[in-house]
Order: structure tokens, then C-alpha cells, then sequence
């Protein structure tokens, strides 16, 4: 518990605590105020007498009204989400089986490779957009969804791999080995003994991997071009904004309703949300 | 001796039993291993290995969108060196990654210890707080512009409501002022993933130490200099450098506040690289900036490498 006299209490750990909460959360309250808000208000200079900037006497859902009917917002949530949860279980279902060999199985290179991957890991998507675009458009991939789904794993699966090699270190030998005395194959005690050990892990890693998939943004930027096509982050950048005028309601509306698919599955698996995080970080 | 007995055993099952030829092949571990990584490295030969030789190659000539290129050599490195532009993206970059690495260091372990005390809604607030991180970076930096806006400010009519200002901020469009605040972003952003992993770094440290340290007669600033600190390195390193890869190479957060405006006054590598290769089509000039990045990178992957590899040897 926090020890000492009153004053110190607020003064080291109430208010630094509560600074931080408000200054890491305030953005979003500010993009539901906005999100809600009638034009009128919005746009009143902020030196106005009647500027109220934290609250609303007259919210509306006009913006989000535009967004879903006059917008592609819906067709980017679908695009988007299809897209994420495709290159989520291409990674899991990748980084599962290679987890697996690099953990468990001893062959020449597994070393090496295991590095190699590790390597893979640290590689930011900016290093390598322009090349990648080039090799989308000749594989005929551009501007469609399999052009993020098939690059997507890339930073994906060495993620997945990494942190199931963690699990799968931690289960003991003899599980598998007692499998194989009664009869199991290799393969069939890796299916049924260790994968269902290990699915704590899954769940993190597939958990991690969506809110990646639904981060990324330079790769859909640079890899579709038609409105139909995009995801999220890049429809709202590029379609709500005509040359130099920001629709800031439907704007704020589109990043309020954009972030809820991943909030939501965050705030089911917090614990293994965290998990995956820490575990990318100590491997 | 157990190792073979477990061999004999599933062999002796083996001829009792049906087997198909595959599933004998897979016993064998080198090709059980062979299968279980071929589409990963499919996937990311195709995508990784291919792309990097490709961008080395593209580097190299003077390939636009549409033309492939000619050979011309170390050409485009060498305008690189004589470009204005990116020497200030270089130098952007090196002041972003420094500036924000250090607050987010700093606040982020300040907000770890505090989060480390036990107090009512400790789990909810840590939930809470991860918000900035998961949240999708293009749509939170949104919310950001728009409170940056220079006419429609919150943070303008904050400071003017406390008397600390008296005429707006254009807080993008300063060129003075548009780095900072892009920094402020980053930071905002990246402290509460350095407070949730230093956090968990913190946890597995053994509070007995501490309650030693105090009996010892250590205040608590020396508690946490000699005791805490010592034992959160090895996290805070891999935590440190992880950070540094990201930042380095940093793009969405800068497209949506300033794509690299006013004046490049927020040009980073990456900025650049998409203004040169996509933007204006030059594929290979971009190309060739986007690897520019890579020595230092690479530097970064080598410390971490030696060190992974240092800890496993312990």
C-alpha cells in the first residue's frame, strides 16, 4: 500500500497518476466530443465567447449518420477486418508450426534460422514499401486484398514465432515423450499434446497480431489505390479530407468507430493482450 | 538410452499399424523440421528476402514508375549526399528518435513505478491506459491534429484560459514548432508501451530486496537506484532498443500531422523516401533512401543480437 503522511500521497501518487490518465486519455474524449458535436459549434473560433470546447448542449449523430450512409466507411471496416483476421491466422497457423521446429526439434541451421527470423522481426515495414510495391504489382497483387494479407505475415509471423517459442520451451519434454511410448506419431503429439498447451499463447499472439494488422498503414497506403479497396486508417487519411478541408466530425467519427474493433477484442483479452507484449519484448 | 528407447518403441507400434509413407518421413526430425518451416520461410523469402535484394537492386539505377532503369552505380547515394532535404530528414530523424526515446524512457518508467504500488483499479487503470498504444496510431494522430488545429485549438484555448498566452500557436505550421510537436505525439504514444513492459519488469522483481535495502537503512531514492534500477536494465535495454527500430523508421504519425511539412521542418527517412518514391515516382532515389536507413538499423539489431544471445548464456 502507499505509505506515508497524506500530503505525500497526492503529491507522488495521486496527482502524477492522475496527470497521466488524463493526458493519455483526453484524446479520445476529444474525438467522441467532436464526433458528436453539431458544425455550428465546431467551427467557432477558440478565442469565441461561447467556445464551451469540453462538452456538447447539442450532440448529434449527423457525422456518423455521413459517415456510414454518404462515406465507403463500412466497406473500409470490412476490407480492413478481413484483411486482419486472414494475415492473423496465416501467422498463427505460420508461426505455430515454425515455433514449434525452432523450440523443440534439432536439425542443422536451427540455430541460424531461428536468428534469421529474429531479424525479420526487427525489419520495419518503411525499410522495404518501395521494392515490396514493385513485386505486389508484378506478382498482380495491387489493389487487392491478398497484397496485405500475404505482406502483413511478414512482421507478423516472426512476432507469433518468437513468443511461441517462449511457450513451447516452458512445456516439458516428457509430456510429448510419454505421447510417443503410447504410440503417437511426432506430428500427432504436437497437434494434440503441445498445440493445446500452448493456446494461452495462441491467444496472445493472434490477439497481438490483429491489432498489428489493424495498425498498419504504410504498406495499405502505398498497395491499393481504388476506394473500394482500402482499409480504415488509409480511407479516413485519404477520402475524408477534399484538398485542404477536413470534415473533422465525420473524421473524428471514422477514428472513434475504426479504433472500436480493436478496443473491443483488447478489452475481452486485456491479460493476454499484455502478455503478448511482454513476451515480444523479452522473448 | 531413454531417447532411443522411445525410438524402438514407436517403431515396433509403427510396424503393427498401417503408416503412410509420410507420416514415416515426418518421425524423421530434420524433415518434420523442413515441413513445419516452409511456409514461413516461403512467406518471408517472398517478402522480406526478395524485396530487401530487389530494393538493393533498384537502389542502383535510375528506375522511375513504369521505366526500369539503367545501371548507374553509386549515383543515387551520391545525390543523396549532396541533397539538402535529406540531410535535414537525416538530422530529424536523429533529433526525433533521441528526444522522444529519452521522455518516453523517462515518464514511461515514472508511470511503471507508480502503476507497481497496490491501489483500487489497478488493473482498469492499466487497461486504460495501453489506449494510445492499440488504438490505431493514423486515427488517435487525427485526434491530435485536429487539437492542434490552429484556429479550433483546445490547447490554444486552455493556455489563453490560464493567461499563458495571448495570441494563437500555430503548433504544425511553425517550422520551429512543428518538430516538437510531432515529438509530443511520439511521446504520448510510446509511454505506455515502455510502462507496461518496464511494469512487468518491475514485478518479477523479488520485493524482499527492496525490504532489505529498507531495513538497511536506504531512503527510497537510493532503494531504486542501487536496488530497482540495477535488476531493470536488461528489460529496459530490449525495451530501449525495440523503441529506437520504430521510431527510427517512423512514418504514420508524421504523414498525418505535417506529411513532412512546414518546409520538410518534420522530414524523416521515411517521410522522405514515400515523398521521393511514391510521390514523385523516382523509385530508385527512394528506394535508395529508404535504405539509408539501414546501417543504422542494422547497428541496432547487432547490439540486440549480442545481448539476447548474452542473456541466454546466463
Amino acid at each position: 500500500m502507499i505509505e506515508g503522511a497524506k500530503w505525500r500521497r497526492w503529491a507522488f501518487f495521486y496527482i502524477p497518476l492522475g496527470a497521466f490518465i488524463f493526458t493519455l486519455l483526453f484524446p479520445f474524449y476529444w474525438m467522441l466530443v467532436t464526433a458528436v458535436r453539431p458544425d455550428s459549434e465546431l467551427y467557432r473560433p477558440w478565442n469565441a465567447p461561447n467556445y464551451a470546447p469540453f462538452w456538447t448542449a447539442h450532440p448529434t449523430l449527423d457525422h456518423i449518420t455521413y459517415l456510414l450512409q454518404e462515406t465507403l466507411f463500412s466497406t473500409w471496416m470490412l476490407n480492413t477486418l478481413l484483411i486482419s483476421v486472414a494475415a492473423t491466422l496465416i501467422s498463427l497457423f505460420c508461426g505455430l508450426l515454425a515455433g514449434y521446429a525452432l523450440s523443440r526439434l534439432k536439425f542443422r541451421f536451427a540455430g541460424m534460422l531461428g536468428t534469421a527470423i529474429f531479424i525479420t522481426y526487427l525489419v520495419p515495414q518503411t525499410l522495404l514499401f518501395i521494392p515490396l510495391a514493385d513485386i505486389v504489382r508484378n506478382f498482380r497483387l495491387g489493389d487487392t486484398p491478398w497484397a496485405l494479407i500475404l505482406t502483413y505475415p511478414t512482421f507478423l509471423i516472426p512476432f507469433c514465432t518468437w513468443l511461441l517459442m517462449g511457450y513451447f520451451k516452458a512445456i516439458p519434454r516428457e509430456l510429448e515423450e510419454c505421447a510417443r511410448i503410447d504410440g503417437a506419431t511426432r506430428w500427432q503429439a504436437m497437434i494434440h499434446i503441445i498445440f493445446p498447451i500452448a493456446v494461452p499463447g495462441i491467444l496472445s499472439a493472434g490477439i497481438f497480431a490483429f491489432t498489428l494488422s489493424w495498425n498498419e498503414f504504410i504498406y495499405a497506403l502505398v498497395f491499393l489505390s481504388s476506394p473500394t479497396e482500402k482499409t480504415v486508417s488509409v480511407g479516413v487519411t485519404s477520402e475524408l479530407i477534399r484538398g485542404d478541408v477536413f470534415y473533422w466530425g465525420s473524421l473524428m467519427a471514422g477514428a472513434l468507430l475504426g479504433s472500436i474493433p480493436v478496443a473491443f477484442v483488447y478489452s475481452f483479452f486485456v491479460e493476454y493482450y499484455v502478455a503478448g507484449l511482454t513476451g515480444a519484448v523479452k522473448g | 538410452m531413454a531417447v532411443s528407447d522411445v525410438t524402438t518403441t514407436s517403431d515396433t507400434y509403427a510396424g503393427s499399424v498401417r503408416r503412410w509413407p509420410i507420416t514415416r518421413l515426418l518421425e524423421d526430425e530434420r524433415w518434420l523440421a523442413f515441413v513445419l518451416l516452409l511456409p514461413t520461410m516461403v512467406l518471408l523469402g517472398l517478402f522480406i528476402a526478395y524485396p530487401f535484394v530487389k530494393g538493393v537492386e533498384l537502389s542502383v539505377t535510375d528506375a522511375k514508375v513504369g521505366v526500369p532503369g539503367n545501371f548507374v552505380g553509386m549515383q543515387n547515394f551520391v545525390v543523396l549526399l549532396n541533397d539538402s532535404i535529406f540531410r535535414v530528414a537525416v538530422w530529424n530523424t536523429v533529433v526525433y528518435t533521441a528526444v522522444t526515446t529519452v521522455f518516453k524512457l523517462a515518464l514511461g518508467l515514472w508511470l511503471a513505478l507508480l502503476l507497481n504500488r497496490n491501489f483500487k483499479g489497478k488493473a482498469l487503470t492499466r487497461a486504460f491506459i495501453l489506449l494510445p498504444f492499440i488504438i490505431p496510431t493514423v486515427l488517435s494522430t487525427f485526434a491530435w491534429k485536429w487539437m492542434f488545429d490552429p484556429t479550433f485549438s483546445v490547447i490554444n484555448w486552455t493556455l489563453f484560459r490560464l493567461g499563458l498566452i495571448s495570441s494563437r500557436i500555430n503548433w504544425l505550421g511553425d517550422p520551429n514548432l512543428a518538430l516538437i510537436s510531432v515529438i509530443v505525439v511520439n511521446i504520448w504514444r510510446g509511454v505506455p508501451f515502455y510502462a507496461i513492459s518496464l511494469l512487468a519488469g518491475l514485478q518479477t522483481i523479488n520485493p524482499e530486496l527492496q525490504d532489505a535495502a529498507a531495513i538497511d537503512g536506504a531512503k527510497p531514492w537510493q532503494r531504486f537506484w542501487y536496488v530497482t534500477w540495477p535488476l531493470l536494465l536488461p528489460v529496459t535495454l530490449v525495451v530501449v532498443l525495440f523503441s529506437v527500430i520504430q521510431t527510427f523508421a517512423d512514418f504514420q504519425l508524421v504523414y498525418v500531422l505535417t506529411g513532412g511539412g512546414p518546409a520538410n521542418a518534420t522530414q524523416l527517412f521515411a517521410t522522405y523516401a514515400y515523398q521521393v518514391g511514391v510521390g514523385t515516382g523516382l523509385l530508385s532515389q527512394g528506394a535508395a533512401i529508404s535504405l539509408a536507413m539501414f546501417p543504422v538499423l542494422l547497428v541496432v539489431v547487432i547490439v540486440q543480437l549480442l545481448y539476447i544471445r548474452r542473456v541466454e548464456t546466463l
